[in-house]
């Protein structure tokens, strides 16, 4: 069977995206690997870690992405192949230290993995990174298959030594999220000789001559990028439309080619190295075409590039039609799809298609199809925190709200977490905002305000602003909503864990501790118990200064794991009341635990067997104690 | 030739796991899979799909472009109802559960979670071959709720239809299970292949 530490493997095997990206890494005998979590880019730093049992690779998770890739960038700056993965927010919190350590540039081989999500499926916006190596003056290279993914990530390493600058890899959830087959190569030498020379120094002085060089070296990059095969022409000689295309979109392309039999009328310029782009390869397929329309994801990036080339072009290539995010033909915002793709398809060459796509629209069917709510974990810690926050809010009287941060207690923004959470942004901003909200009393603010954010999400990027709130003495009231885990992308270890990554032994980082050090009021509660904790909330809104409360549990996902909760829950019929009790179904309404069902012909509540963890806290929400927990 | 299989349910239902175990067959019967899979903020109670592609030499991208579903297999019967009208054509195959997840906002008493009968009928009309199935019981019966990902592979794997037999699945839970959990799903893939 395949083992991605295999020196090599006849015939192909069923890779992830993430898992090919990682792959290549390994084949190009990478050295040094770090991230920081996040959909989609997390399987790759997994995997890499599952490699590291076998081969004498580093692999860590960082406490932030800026961590992770100046990390990587000292093993390049000592010789090593580094890679440092993340999601696109990610690219945000390095990116101070990338505009300058382009200018500074790199030494092995270092390659930065960005995985976009276009249509935010698992984040909190759609921004398209791509435009970050516009801005840092770096290759950027764009993988449409698994195949690709690992091959491009392979070259990215040499690309990046032959103009000692970073090289970035884009992938897409799309990618990143699907399987295919892959043929692999062979492993890369694990070259083990890490020495800094130090007759060279890796700094941006003088500035404008240190821009030159990298000016310089991207324009090494174009030309290696001029005969690259990851960029290809497929279809007619003269066709009448020319999509100019990357990622995943060139195989939404094909298929809408081939399910509309326009193969022979369409050319498909399929770009993989999309900074700088191939101006030649450009330049030929721009001279053959009339109307050119642009598929890709997110951004018009391709589009306005080309767009520049041609307009530079024009003696040559003479008046193009272009079809695009600009023209209003591909959408600005939301992911590609092959759907999208044949409709537009269909409209320019005025096809009657669509009938066959679609199943006849039903009504009734479409009113069957009911909306499915996100939720919290049967057993979640945080709808228990969120249930005594709202409790307490409501109890002040002063309209209070939430600051909300990342994690899966975003969530609190909706039903689930009562809709306290008022405002979520980036990693660590809930406590930024909470500093601010802190000092506004001057200006007759007067609304309490708590700040809420996970242990992981505290170790990133809350404590610069918790230091911030004790020297310029704001008001704010943090509530760590511990429960142990990166839970929303899948239970990566953090420094509060007592294990790294790759297994050894580390002392976990206390909270409380940290905020002892530097004199901040600390509470631990559990938030299970709903009394406690609301008391201890009212008690500390009333205090002025910085306070920080833990409501510390484990993520029930993992409590599961460790054997699950101790109760048996169970409905006590004659003490629910049902309609006439006055609490309007209560439990199910307000409380939403998906472990508990309205059952409306009996009027009654039921524990739904398959989904109740038996946690039991939903036992202290009914008036009427009618929902009862048992020891097991 | 090109066979196009979304697998439904909510998340948590081992929708991913059933893909890869497809994919694997696939591969390891010499075929090739392209899979788009979902995850994410869906893992926290939402709907859940896989696209699973497989093909004996074709390109493909990860996405089953709308209406050409060949197989839907419906851990949860919402869910095959709302894949059933993006992605499935009279034409489709369609094998599902019946047994309800509710969602939170039916409990809740804001929507009303239409009557098993009303999906029935509904999927009925709209595919060429339904199979309604109480899995659930099938899988309590065998420990736990989490094998119906592992029976409804086992009933697909009957279906003459579908390019890939319960032996190459069976062979393929290897690729995914660990050993201790191993034997119980090959019981699963068994029960299902019996169910039809």
């Amino acid at each position: 069977m395949f083992k991605i530490s295999c020196d090599s493997y006849e015939g192909e095997v069923l890779l992830q995206g993430n898992q090919a990206i990682a792959r290549g890494a390994l084949e190009a005998g990478v050295l040094f690997c770090t991230g920081y979590p996040g959909n989609p880019s997390s399987e790759i730093i997994e995997t890499l870690a599952k490699a590291s049992e076998d081969l004498p690779i580093y692999v860590e998770w960082s406490i932030n992405e800026k961590v992770a890739f100046e990390s990587a960038t000292a093993a390049s700056f000592a010789g090593c192949r580094g890679i440092s993965c993340m999601k696109q927010n990610g690219v945000n919190v390095i990116s101070d230290f990338l505009t300058n350590l382009t200018l500074s540039g790199t030494n092995g081989g270092l390659v930065l993995v960005v995985c976009d999500d276009p249509a935010g499926i698992s984040s909190t916006n759609e921004e398209d990174s791509r435009m970050f190596s516009k801005l840092a003056g770096i290759p950027l290279l764009e993988p449409s298959t698994p195949q690709e993914a690992l091959e491009m990530t392979k070259w990215a390493f040499e690309l990046s030594e032959s103009i000692l600058n970073v090289v970035m890899v884009r992938s897409v959830s799309r990618l990143s999220h699907s399987r295919s087959n892959v043929s692999v190569g062979k492993l890369g030498d694990f070259k083990n000789d890490a020495r800094f020379d130090t007759n060279i120094a890796y700094h941006t002085f003088p500035v404008i001559q240190k821009h030159q060089v990298r000016n310089e070296k991207l324009k090494k990059a174009l030309k290696i990028n001029n005969e690259s095969h990851f960029n290809f022409y497929k279809g007619p000689e003269i066709p009448e439309l020319l999509i100019v295309t990357s990622g995943c979109s060139y195989l939404y392309s094909m298929e809408a080619l081939k399910i509309l039999e326009l193969e022979s009328k369409v050319g498909l310029l399929k770009l993989g190295t999309t900074h700088p782009l191939p101006e030649e390869l450009i330049r030929k397929h721009l001279i053959s075409a009339e109307n050119i329309l642009f598929a890709e994801e997110i951004d018009a990036f391709i589009e306005d590039s080309v767009k520049a080339l041609a307009s530079d072009l024009i003696d040559v290539i003479g008046v193009k039609r272009f079809f695009g995010k600009a023209s209003g033909h591909i959408p600005t915002c939301g992911e590609l799809s092959p759907t999208v793709l044949i409709s537009l398809l269909a409209d320019i060459f005025n096809l009657e298609y669509g009938k066959e796509v679609k199943t006849e629209p039903e009504n009734a069917l479409d009113a069957a199809l009911i909306p499915r709510e996100f939720g919290f974990c049967p057993g979640c810690p945080h709808r228990a925190s969120y249930y005594a926050i709202q409790m307490a809010l409501k109890l002040d009287g002063r309209n209070g709200f939430v600051s909300g941060d990342i994690g899966c207690y975003t969530l609190g923004i909706w039903p689930s977490g009562f809709n306290q959470v008022k405002s979520v942004h980036a990693m660590g901003s809930g406590l930024g905002l909470a500093n601010g909200y802190g000092k506004l009393t001057q200006f007759g603010f007067n609304q309490p305000v708590i700040t809420v954010c996970g242990d992981s999400t505290f170790f990133h990027a809350g404590l610069p602003p918790l230091l911030n709130a004790k020297f310029n003495q704001s008001d704010i009231f943090l509530i760590i909503l511990d429960n142990s885990a990166t839970a929303m992308t899948g239970f990566q270890p953090h420094p509060g864990s007592d294990c790294t990554l790759m297994g050894v032994k580390t002392d976990p980082i206390n909270i409380e501790r940290i905020c002892q050090s530097i004199d901040i009021d600390v509470i631990t509660v559990d938030p299970y118990d709903f009394k406690l904790s609301i008391h201890t909330i009212l008690s500390l809104l009333e205090k002025s200064g910085p306070k920080v409360l833990i409501l510390k549990r484990n993520c029930a996902l993992v409590q599961n794991k460790k054997g699950g909760f101790e109760y048996k829950i169970s409905v006590d019929n004659d003490r629910c009341l049902s309609d006439s009790c006055g609490c309007n179904q209560y439990c199910t309404r307000i409380f939403r635990c998906p472990g508990l069902i309205w059952d409306s012909d009996e009027g009654n509540v039921k524990i739904d067997e398959v989904l109740c963890v038996g946690c039991g806290i939903c036992s202290q929400v009914c008036p009427q104690n009618a929902i009862k927990k048992s020891i097991l | 030739m090109v066979t196009n299989l979304i697998i439904t349910g909510v998340g948590g239902q081992g929708n991913v796991m059933a893909s890869q175990i497809v994919g694997y067959a696939a591969v390891n019967a010499g075929l090739k899979v392209f899979i788009g899979e979902t995850f994410g903020l869906s893992q926290r109670g939402g709907p859940v799909m896989s696209h699973v592609r497989i093909t004996d030499n074709d390109m493909l991208g990860p996405l089953i472009p709308n209406g050409k579903a060949d197989f839907i297999l419906g851990i949860e019967p919402l869910e095959t109802l709302r894949v059933m009208k993006e992605f499935g054509n009279r034409n489709s195959i369609v094998i599902t559960n019946s047994r309800p997840i509710y969602p939170i906002n039916v409990t809740a008493g804001e929507n009303l979670y239409p009557r098993q009968e009303n999906i029935r009928k509904l999927l009925e009309q709209q595919c060429q071959k339904l199979h309604w199935l109480d899995l659930t019981k099938s899988a309590l019966n065998l420990g736990s709720s989490i094998l119906l990902n592992v029976i409804l592979l086992g009933t697909l794997s009957k279906l003459e239809e579908f390019p890939l037999n319960k032996v190459t699945l069976f062979e393929a839970l290897k690729n995914v299970m660990p050993p201790a959990k191993l034997a119980i799903n090959q019981q699963a893939l068994e029960v299902g292949f019996n169910c039809v």
